[in-house]
């Protein structure tokens, strides 16, 4: 809407359209995906080691990259036309119902805010560690996550642009800060710092494993895929951006693809210097392994370095998962999944603002439990359910919108192998949460069959359905 | 009291003001604008690309 129209509707209030404003360009975009995900560099990716050892980790980085770029490029062809806040729930209603289309919401909104709530967590955990090691014990980490969710809600508040800028500032900082750690180690001198041959000679436990440098077998490498998950989880994210970049077909593949590989490249570094700097008993538990890195290292500017990155990029997830989460809820209010009202535009910041509001007292109270593993898992299970949607989402948006049909920003290669290599490691994957998180998997399975009853039978009625498909697609092949 | 205690206290205020903003604006600006208004956002709907078109015919 232009300014003229944004002073009608102040002095005279008459109606009129506000829409999100389009100001997003490729860099906020990868800032946005990049941002979300970069955290699982700094800590989570490392619980694989415990499972499958440090070279189990390696595979479960390798299997799950595959996972997650075959996720990448099926989210961007699909999403570079449809360009709508709600991403993936959007997509689910062009393409499957409005059943599926609620509970894709349902993971996203779940996955995101779950995940903010784990990142503000370990920002409070990460103050309190380093009044620590200041001399200064017994700080309360609870102050501190609560300013950390108000304040990053307050910028997303005021506009996009902004968050999603300083989101960039931030995620790069940190991103650059692990690269600067691995020349930091001096990684063409094997031996000196790092010690790979050392740390890597783990012997397997006899009556699991006979395979050397594993230690618990190739189950256990199976075991690790439910935390490899931490090295990309959210690059999905993008999506939500959809509806506010000024060229949807060309900025979400763009920034989506090249927030893959600045991943792939993150992970793979990170794996090399934490394998190579901890021992893997170690590794297997720690909080925060590449801070740890950095404090081996022995200098004092890594140090300061690595905490500081360490906070910057639990801040750029917790600032990107407000953008995200308050996306998709908008999106279902605006559809009358969820009630209207929180699908109001702030008319001068045009931002979902009442959708923002909401969510902070629950990302706040998850904070507040201080259970980063149960939180943590909620949302890891919320992202895997909604992976393995997209195969069959893609499926049916290339069997009713054939090649040709419609204008599309970016066509996936090689369909359908993306989608049924997808599909395959979705299933090993939710196996392997099943491994460890069994009960917490069929609890979440619970909350959404209920929450579907309560949107068949009490929601629905709501949902004006004609007005469900939005795009200026023709009809779909067979209808 | 000392630096850290000041600073969990700094946290405490500083969140507080920040989300009672948030709230008042809200409601300063449910009053002054209708609920078609503010919910009158529209999916599928491109500006850039209707300007763009507004532009190229003209008007």
């Amino acid at each position: 809407m232009s300014d003229v129209a944004l002073d009608q509707a102040t002095t005279t209030a008459t109606p009129t359209v506000i829409n999100l404003r389009k100001v997003l360009g490729p860099a906020h975009v990868w800032a946005l995906g990049v941002g979300i995900v970069l955290v699982g560099e700094f800590m989570g990716w490392n619980f694989s080691v415990a499972k499958g050892g440090a070279y189990g980790s390696l595979v479960a980085c390798w299997v799950v990259g595959l996972l997650y770029t075959c996720v990448a490029m099926i989210d961007s062809e699909i999403t570079s036309t449809v360009a709508a806040a709600g991403g993936q729930y959007a997509q689910a209603k062009h393409t499957t119902g409005p059943l599926m289309a609620f509970n894709v919401g349902l993971y996203l909104v779940m996955a995101y805010t779950m995940l903010e709530a784990a990142d503000v967590l370990v920002i409070g955990d990460l103050v309190k560690m380093g009044a620590e090691e200041l001399g200064r014990p017994g700080v309360d980490p609870h102050p501190f996550v609560f300013f950390m969710v108000a304040a990053l809600a307050f910028l997303n508040y005021r506009g996009v642009f902004m968050a999603l800028s300083v989101n960039f500032l931030i995620t790069a900082i940190a991103f650059v800060s692990i690269i600067v750690l691995w020349i930091g180690v001096h990684p063409f001198s094997p031996g000196e710092i790092t010690q790979h041959a050392e740390m890597l000679a783990i012997q397997p436990l006899p009556e699991l494993s006979n395979v050397p440098g594993l230690p618990y077998g190739w189950m256990g490498v199976l075991a690790s895929f439910q935390f490899g998950i931490w090295y990309y989880l959210g690059i999905e994210g993008t999506c939500q951006a959809a509806e506010e970049v000024r060229s949807a077909g060309r900025s979400l593949p763009l920034g989506t693809m090249t927030g893959m590989i600045t991943l792939l490249i993150a992970a793979a570094l990170t794996w090399w210097i934490c394998a190579g700097m901890l021992p893997w008993d170690y590794l297997g538990q720690a909080l925060a392994p590449l801070y740890d890195a950095s404090k081996m290292s022995g200098s004092t500017f890594l140090h300061v370095l690595l905490w500081v990155a360490t906070v910057f990029s639990a801040t750029a997830s917790a600032n990107g998962c407000i953008n995200d989460a308050s996306r998709a809820w908008f999106s279902m209010g605006r559809d009358r999944y969820l009630p209207q009202w929180f699908s109001a535009v702030h008319p001068k910041y045009r931002t979902p603002y009442r959708s923002i509001l909401f969510l902070i007292p629950i990302a706040v109270a998850f904070g507040f439990t201080g259970l980063l593993a149960q939180t943590i898992t909620f949302s890891i299970l919320s992202g895997l359910l909604g992976y393995t949607f997209m195969p069959i989402n893609v499926m049916k948006f290339r069997r009713k919108w054939p090649l040709g049909s419609i204008k599309r920003g970016y066509v996936h290669p090689g369909h359908p192998i993306p989608a049924i290599v997808l599909f395959i490691l979705c299933v090993a994957t939710l196996f392997a949460v099943f491994l460890g998180f069994g009960a917490q998997l069929l609890a979440m399975m619970m909350f959404y069959i209920l929450a579907s009853i309560w949107f068949a039978f009490h929601r629905y009625k709501y949902v004006r359905r004609g007005d469900q498909f939005t795009m200026s697609w023709p009809r779909p092949l067979g209808y | 009291m000392d630096f850290w205690d000041i600073l969990q206290y700094a946290a405490w205020a500083a969140a507080a003001l920040l989300v009672l903003w948030m709230v008042f604006d809200a409601i300063r600006i449910s009053q002054h604008f209708s609920e078609d208004v503010l919910t009158s956002s529209q999916e599928g709907i491109d500006e850039l690309a209707l300007q763009q078109e507004q532009h190229r015919s003209g008007r």
